[in-house]
């Protein structure tokens, strides 16, 4: 085949040292997207980090976060060699002890077969965390290595990612859909190529977060050759504050009456595309109904967005061609926000935006690497699978997500049922602090009766502090060799390689500790086949006639773009009978979704005002009068991660939280005074940002913080409850399909006070325990009252 | 080592959002500690503009200022590299090179430039 890139991988270089050119996946943490960099080793030592100027997405520059890998590869902190600590010292910072990777596997194996014998594999769960390479390893990990169905995502709702697409599986019929930036070896200059007139970024802020592989900054590139943008969120951002760019600042949680309102006007005004809605939509009179419901005196009541400022918007949206729509967290951190993203692909198919040059990419079915994660699943019988936990109460859920039900499993594992939990296997995930469990003192005090606990990660964490028996130290993304895979298989619009440039003490990959785990552990599933993980890298390009190349010599290349065919639905390339047309039940993009109708769900996208705000809960607006909204990211940290890398902690010493400056006022507090926010579900301290940019009405709390600098054992915990947004936040407060969580929306108050550590009570808050058996729900004011109480 | 005495930093900060890969390239390439860089980022605004439209209502800008330790990364000049800043800014916002090039380049770059001349 003729290459696309022709580079050498490694350059020798008159110091002695060499070049090694690699994509960057994790860890350290990003999403895949596959950075170009250049690591200059010596002596088997990485020396000096570079970007690669070569490589076609991100052209030389990089982020902080990768420019610090030296820092993060040696810090002192990181753990290179496994170790393990008595059970009964779990919480001790100081009880952990030296041991052989033979050790290491010794104590798996017979941990295992313990398990096996009393209880069955099934009492085996394990935890993965969101984004990083391990979370397409966490499920070969769980079903063909531990052998167990129970693979635990463990965010309420599975709020990240899942919601959004599970929800282009229903009604669109494919993977992950994405904003098209040219996905061509000559990227914008593609003659098939259109360039993007409107971008929308609705809940997303890709500039920081590169959500699934999307590399933020190509907005950057867009955006001087033209491209405007539109901004849908409760914070004005940098993005949006740009002349010529709009923000439409929503109140949080309020996506879906938008989305409606958005639509109302395109279709009452007739700006649609009749040719693709007659020809290409199912139920577009009901929708047409529908969106009568959603007058706009009506939506900006219900979103705090003025009428003519929605009907601007929605005029620009349906007039430019192309535009596009990207979804982000806010999408999924809802339980409306399946009906908010089924409204936000419904204007993108009714404008005709969908796998258009310009509009949003549709994923190839044809490309499939990455599909071990699902094929892992064959090495578990019918019976097995039968066990994942939760998934008998969500078949919506179940129908697109490989994993027990979140919110269920907490529960199996404070109650034994359907049976009991005995075993935890932590990939790479720091649940505790507020990344992604809800409530996370309740996961705490539900993992720590496990029998066994074993934990993979490169530093010590919270989570893996307070539970694990075993640690295995991982290695970085530059110490293995491996394949960055966008949207992690379900829309492959490029693929890169990590090729690895050097080793640091005995860490290993995820791939290589499922090969050596699985070998000895299950021997009937296929990790006994190979003779190292190179034969495996090799097999997975084997499956795929659009990938005619071997590992190596992917290496070389290092970025590949598969073939990019537009309008697939006109070419019979998405359906699995050949046929033109979206693969759902009826062939067409589903305005009226026939699978919601057959769960019980409103077919048609709906608002439902979320169930935590001062109109949900007039008996509690006073005391709470506040929204708060969280998890907006930075440049600094992925999620959890970096807070004890110096020079990145430099960027954002203190954990955030965003007032506006009349707010501000009300309550007399001064931009970097320590703010305690609280409701009737927790509290956590922040440092106060005084800025216009957030509305009189919200507030913004920073996520994932945890002080690595501050003592380990429990009930400190290096302070991961010291400012813990997700302390703030229900349980199983999940919409009718079994996603969401009101991560993004969700009643308080603040009040000043002196510092982080002035916590003016005992930091481990317990829950009521009436909002414990309502799963956190707050029925009516009677309920209400016992929890002030 | 060559003269880059007429050589300025160009910055286009109508894109500069503050990544804070200049700081941390120079403080890597430099071995500075957290806290002391070649290059620092400042804040103007934001400020809610009078007169505002849906299109433009911001007055909110991000401005790196070369600090007294920017010598331009000269030894990476010498080996025709760019300045680590340069060469890693997220938003390809800045440039190197002779300060009457960088103003030439800058008449083509429409508002907001600035150009520095640290040595």
């Amino acid at each position: 085949m003729d290459k696309q890139f022709d580079h050498e991988w490694q350059t020798p270089q008159p110091d002695g040292s060499t070049i090694f050119r690699t994509c960057a996946w994790s860890p350290p943490g990003d999403h895949p997207v596959g950075c170009g960099v250049e690591l200059y080793v010596k002596d088997g030592k990485l020396i000096r980090v570079e970007g690669d100027e070569t490589n076609p997405i991100t052209q030389g520059r990089l982020c902080p976060r990768c420019l610090a890998l030296k820092d993060y590869t040696y810090d002192p902190k990181r753990i290179i060699y496994p170790m393990k600590r008595d059970p009964e010292k779990r919480g001790d910072a100081n009880a952990w002890e030296r041991i052989t990777w033979d050790e290491a596997y010794d104590l798996i194996k017979a941990w295992v077969d313990d398990i096996e014998k009393k209880y069955g594999r099934e009492a085996i769960v394990v935890f993965g965390g969101t984004g990083r390479e391990a979370c397409m390893f966490y499920y070969p990990m769980a079903f063909s290595v531990l052998n167990t169905p129970n693979l635990c995502y463990a965010q309420s709702g599975w709020s990240c990612y899942g919601p959004r697409s599970s929800v282009a599986d229903y009604i669109l019929g494919a993977g992950y859909p994405e904003l098209d930036t040219g996905y061509f070896p000559d990227r914008f200059d593609n003659p098939n190529y259109e360039l993007t007139k409107v971008v929308v970024e609705w809940g997303k802020m890709p500039l920081w977060s590169n959500g699934d592989g999307f590399f933020g900054h190509s907005l950057i590139d867009m955006m001087k050759r033209g491209t405007k943008f539109i901004v849908v969120d409760p914070r004005v951002t940098w993005l949006g504050a740009r002349k010529g760019n709009m923000t439409l600042q929503l109140k949080p949680g309020t996506d879906a009456s938008l989305a409606l309102g958005i639509l109302n006007v395109i279709i009452n005004e007739d700006l649609y595309d009749h040719d693709f809605v007659e020809n290409w939509c199912y139920g577009f009179d009901e929708l047409a109904e529908r969106v009568n419901e959603y007058p706009l005196e009506l939506v900006e009541k219900q979103t705090w967005v003025p009428a003519e400022e929605i009907r601007a918007a929605a005029r620009i949206m349906a007039t430019n061609h192309p535009m596009c729509i990207q979804w982000g967290l806010a999408i999924d951190q809802n339980k409306n926000g399946v009906q908010a993203g089924h409204a936000i692909l419904s204007i993108m198919a009714i404008t005709g935006n969908i796998d258009v040059p310009g509009g949003l990419t549709v994923g190839d079915p044809a490309v499939r690497l990455g599909h071990w994660c699902t094929d892992s699943r064959q090495y578990l019988s019918d019976e097995m699978w039968e066990k994942r936990i939760g998934v008998g109460k969500w078949p919506a859920f179940a129908a697109t997500m490989a994993s027990t039900h979140p919110d269920e499993t907490l529960e199996t594992l404070e109650t034994g049922e359907p049976y009991a939990v005995k075993m935890a296997w932590i990939n790479s995930s720091n649940f505790l602090s507020a990344t992604c469990s809800m409530q996370n003192q309740r996961w705490y005090k539900a993992l720590l009766p496990m029998e066994h606990t074993v934990a993979t990660d490169l530093f010590m964490n919270p989570t893996i502090e307070a539970l694990a028996d075993l640690f295995l130290p991982m290695t970085t993304y530059a110490e293995h060799d491996g394949f960055v895979i966008p949207y992690y298989m379900s829309n492959n619009v490029w693929l890169g390689c990590m090729a690895k440039a050097f080793s640091t003490g005995e860490t290993k990959s995820d791939l290589e500790i499922c090969y050596e785990v699985g070998r000895r552990v299950t021997p009937k599933a296929n990790w006994s086949k190979y003779n190292n993980v190179h034969e495996w890298l090799d097999e997975q390009l084997d499956d795929e006639p659009l990938l005619p190349f071997t590992f190596d010599e992917f290496k070389e290349m290092g970025v590949y773009f598969p073939p990019m065919t537009y309008r697939k639905y006109e070419k019979g390339m998405l359906r699995n009978d050949g046929q033109p047309g979206f693969n759902t039940v009826t062939g067409k993009f589903e305005l009226y979704s026939v699978l919601y109708d057959a769960w019980g769900e409103d077919p048609m996208p709906y608002f439902e005002e979320p169930n935590y705000t001062q109109v949900s809960q007039p008996q509690l607006a006073e005391k709470y009068p506040l929204m708060a909204t969280s998890g907006a990211r930075v440049s600094a940290f992925f999620h959890s991660e970096q807070r004890q890398i110096p020079r990145l902690r430099a960027l954002n010493p203190d954990p955030l939280v965003e007032i506006n400056p009349k707010t501000a006022e009300k309550y007399g507090i001064e931009d970097g005074d320590w703010v305690q926010v609280y409701n009737m579900f927790g509290k956590g301290n922040w440092r106060a940002k005084v800025t216009p940019t957030i509305d009189e009405r919200t507030v913004h709390c920073q996520h994932g913080w945890w002080f690595p600098e501050e003592d380990g054992s429990a009930p400190n915990l290096y302070g991961v409850f010291k400012s813990n947004f997700n302390l703030l936040l229900p349980h199983y407060n999940v919409g009718n399909l079994g996603f969401g969580t009101p991560a993004k929306g969700i009643m308080v108050n603040m009040r000043k006070v002196s510092s982080l550590d002035d916590q003016n009570e005992s930091n481990f808050k317990q829950i009521p325990p009436t909002l414990v058996e309502s799963h956190g729900w707050i029925k009516d004011a009677e309920t209400a009252r016992e929890i002030l109480e | 080592m060559a003269d880059y005495s007429n050589y300025g930093l160009l910055v286009d900060y109508k894109y500069c959002d503050n990544c804070g890969s200049c700081v941390v390239g120079c403080q890597e390439i430099k071995d500075l500690p957290a806290g002391k860089s070649g290059i620092q980022v400042f804040e103007k605004g934001p400020f809610r503009k009078d007169n505002d439209t849906l299109d433009d209502r911001w007055d909110w800008d991000y401005i790196p200022v070369p600090t007294d330790l920017c010598d331009l990364c000269a030894a990476r000049l010498d080996e025709g590299e760019k300045p680590m800043c340069v060469k890693h800014c997220l938003t390809f916002c800045l440039d190197f090179g002779p300060v009457e090039e960088l103003a030439k380049k800058s008449e083509k770059l429409g508002e907001k430039v600035a150009i520095y001349k640290p040595m």
